[in-house]
Formats: structure tokens, sequence, C-alpha cells
């Protein structure tokens, strides 16, 4: 560590090769695919931008609905409710279920909220060099993409709660549409946050210290 | 790749010169720093040096321990599917549910994909993943030749790893509980504990699992 974290490194793309994203090996520049595991091989993805934000606004678009419809529609005895995600966190409060409801607002608001953020700052920030921010692009990208995945939570609970709770009149629960919608908004940006080549978080560092 | 598995970057140009000389040479799938590649030995991390990556790190007899792994998390997916993970009690009125219950739990409309997606992702692919580590694993292990399609099943099982989450759901289960718990009376069932075990399995298997070394393998002879 240390020494070299700043230092103008050879990439593969300035030796005239390209890397195999999936076994690591070395190959010359314009080579199809990895002949050590058969990935096929691109020295920069070209379009990865692109895809990123294809995905990232088809994320966007399905939060949205989300957020208005009913993730959960509960029948008990004496009344008939329909949750939001946000609403039914709220309700966990009143109840006193403090956690679990800090839990739930997390996974699905603050972790998508932030996920969308992150990834447009990330795509956004290739167009300006910075050798000095690289690690921390790295490190925000590889939180992105650990935990983006744990916002499906809110979608399985959901569906356990839909598969359990039927108890005749006493109590019954059905999935609200938002759980299809918010399930599709995790996809679409995990696929987001795949598509980002992060090669170009570092190209820059390496163009700037060329030059 | 500190000085344990890989040379300082400053030595390499000479060294690459002729682009043909790619063999002995590995990149940062990261970063795309260029190496010279030496085998770490087991209990070594190659890190780039540059991103902090973990390139490869190879563990002493970790086949066969993600083998048995593989089969155990393989047994207990089966297993959950069936018997009922949370049970609930109100009333004098009871309801258990299973993984079937939970993926036919969306019938109708829309939700159908919801059933779909959650049912791929809590039981179709992390049993697709780890019959493909075993189909992947088992001959290299035994230092047969690798299995006829060794490579596209291990590049695939690689490219599902971020979308199996019977760890998620786990989690999802304790959720559950306790919000209902003030509805009715809600209790874990045997599936509960099996996802439990399945969540531990498949960390450790992460933690294993050096693709690196099974590449390394897959294109070394067997002796």
């Amino acid at each position: 560590m240390g020494r070299s974290e700043h230092a103008p490194a050879l990439t593969a793309r300035s030796a005239g090769l390209v890397g195999c994203r999936q076994c690591a090996q070395a190959w010359p520049a314009g080579t199809p695919s990895c002949g050590r595991c058969g990935a096929p091989l691109q020295s920069r993805d070209a379009k990865s931008l692109q895809k990123v934000w294809a995905w990232w606004t088809a994320g966007l678009l399905c939060y949205i609905p989300a957020n208005l419809y009913p993730m959960l529609q509960t029948r008990t005895l004496f009344d008939t409710s329909e949750a939001t995600i946000v609403g039914g966190a709220i309700e966990l409060i009143h109840y006193g279920n403090v956690g679990i409801a800090l839990i739930i607002l997390f996974a699905s608001v603050v972790i998508p909220v932030g996920k969308f953020v992150a990834i447009a700052y990330l795509a956004l920030s290739t167009r300006h060099p910075s050798p000095a921010l690289a690690h921390h692009r790295q490190l925000l990208f590889e939180v992105v993409e650990y935990i983006g995945r744990w916002s499906m939570i809110d979608v399985f609970v959901v569906a356990i709660l839909a598969s359990l709770v039927h108890l005749g009149s006493v109590a019954d629960i059905k999935a609200g549409p938002a759980s299809l919608t918010f399930a599709l908004s995790v996809i679409f940006t995990m696929l987001s946050a795949l598509s980002f080549d992060s090669r170009l978080i570092w190209d820059q560092v390496g163009q700037q210290e060329d030059a | 790749m500190t000085d344990a598995a890989l040379p300082d970057a400053s030595r390499l140009p000479d060294e690459t010169a002729p682009a043909t000389s790619a063999a002995g040479l590995i990149v940062c799938p990261r970063c795309d720093a260029l190496y010279k590649a030496r085998r770490p030995g087991f209990g070594e991390l190659a890190t780039c040096p540059r991103c902090h990556k973990v390139i490869a790190a190879p563990r002493h007899k970790a086949g066969m321990q993600i083998i048995a792994m593989s089969v155990a998390s393989l047994i207990m997916t089966v297993g959950a599917l069936f018997f009922p993970f949370l049970s609930i009690e109100a009333a004098g009125l009871t309801n258990a549910a299973s993984v079937l219950d939970v993926a036919l739990s969306f019938s109708g409309g829309v939700l159908t994909v919801l059933v779909i997606i959650t049912a791929a992702a809590i039981v179709v692919i992390p049993a697709l993943r780890t019959s493909l580590l075993i189909y992947v694993l088992v001959p290299l292990v035994f230092d047969r030749a690798p299995a006829r399609h060794a490579k596209p099943a291990f590049r695939l099982a690689e490219q599902l790893r971020p979308w199996s989450m019977a760890e998620i759901f786990a989690l999802g289960v304790a959720v559950s509980l306790v919000k209902v718990g003030d509805l009715a009376l809600v209790a874990f069932g045997p599936a509960f504990w099996m996802f439990a075990v399945l969540v531990v399995l498949v960390l450790l298997q992460q933690r294993y699992l050096c693709s690196w070394s099974v590449w390394d393998a897959l294109n070394t002879p067997p002796r």
C-alpha cells in the first residue's frame, strides 16, 4: 500500500493488452475472447455509461410508483388498511417496533435513494478525473454493489406476510402493486451498477498523471 | 499484490514489450493495472497495489470444502422448500407458510411476475449456482480432466452470484416475525433454521471460493 497508490501504474491498455475481467489473464489488444476462461474481452466497455443510465432511469421510474401505491393491504376484524413503504414504517413506530421500522426505512428508502445518487455521481464523475478521489469512488462503487441487493428484503417481507397471514375473517394480508414496482426498481438499479465499468474510475487517474 | 504475489509494476515495461508475451501477465479486473503473474501460495493474498482489489486468495483444500458446503446447501434448499418457515396463530386459527406458499402467494395479475422473481432469487438461482459449482469442482478436486462444459458453467455461476438472495430472505423471515407479532402468535418453523444454516454456508462458500484459482486449475492439465 501507500507507495504505489498514486503512482502512474502501467495499465493493460497502455501496454497494448486487454485484461480478462473474469480470470485476470492478459491478452493482446483486440483478442475477442479470453482463451483461458472464454469470457468476452473488452479493453473498456464503450457502452458502459449508456447502459448505466438506461437501467438507472428504468429503476427510478419504477421507484416512484413503488412509493405511491400500497405495498401491503391488511384486513383485520375491525378495519382494512393499505400501507405504502413509508406508511408501513410509520405504523410500526406507532406500535413501538422502532428497530424494525428503521430496518425497513433503511432498506427501502435510504439504500435505494442513496444508490440512485451514488450511481449518478459515479457515472458523471468519469468526466472529472481526480486521482485523490479514485479510492473513494472505488469504495463507493463497492458499497453500492454490495448493499444494493439487500433492498430486496422488503419485497420478501411482503411475500412472506402475504402467504402467511390468511386467517379467515380475523386477519388477511395481500401484496399491493408497489411490491412489484419496488422489486423491479431494485433489479434495474442492480443492473445499472453491474453495467458500470469500474476501470473508468481509474483511467482518468492514469491520464491525468501522464499528462 | 504485495511482493508476496506480484512484482513491482515499474519493472514491467521491458518485459511486456512484445504483445505476444501476454501469457505470464495478469490484469486487475477493477482498475486495469498490469502485473507479472506469480502464483500465490495457499493462504497468500494477491491484491492489486493500485486499487487494493483482491485478485487471488487461494486456500488449501478449498475445493473439497466448497463441494461439501455446496452439497449441504443444496439439501438445505430442497428441505426449506417444503417445510414451513413461519407459522401463525390467532383466535384459534392457524396457518403456516413454506417457500412454495410464498412463491404462490402472488397468484393473479401482474403480481405473477413477482412470484417468478421471488422464486428465482431464493430457490432457483441459489440451487443452480451450487449445482454448477459442484459440477465444476468435483473433477478438479479428484484430479480428473475438467468437466466438458466447466468453463461456461463456472462463468455462469460467477455471474449469478449477486442474484442469489437466500441470505436476504432469511433476514426477511425474521423481520416478518416481528411485523406480525402484534397481529397474532408467530413461531419459526423448521425451514427457518434451514435458511439460517444456509446463510452461514453461503457466507463461508463466498469466503473460500477463489475464482482465480478455479480458472488456474481448469487450465492446468491433471497430474
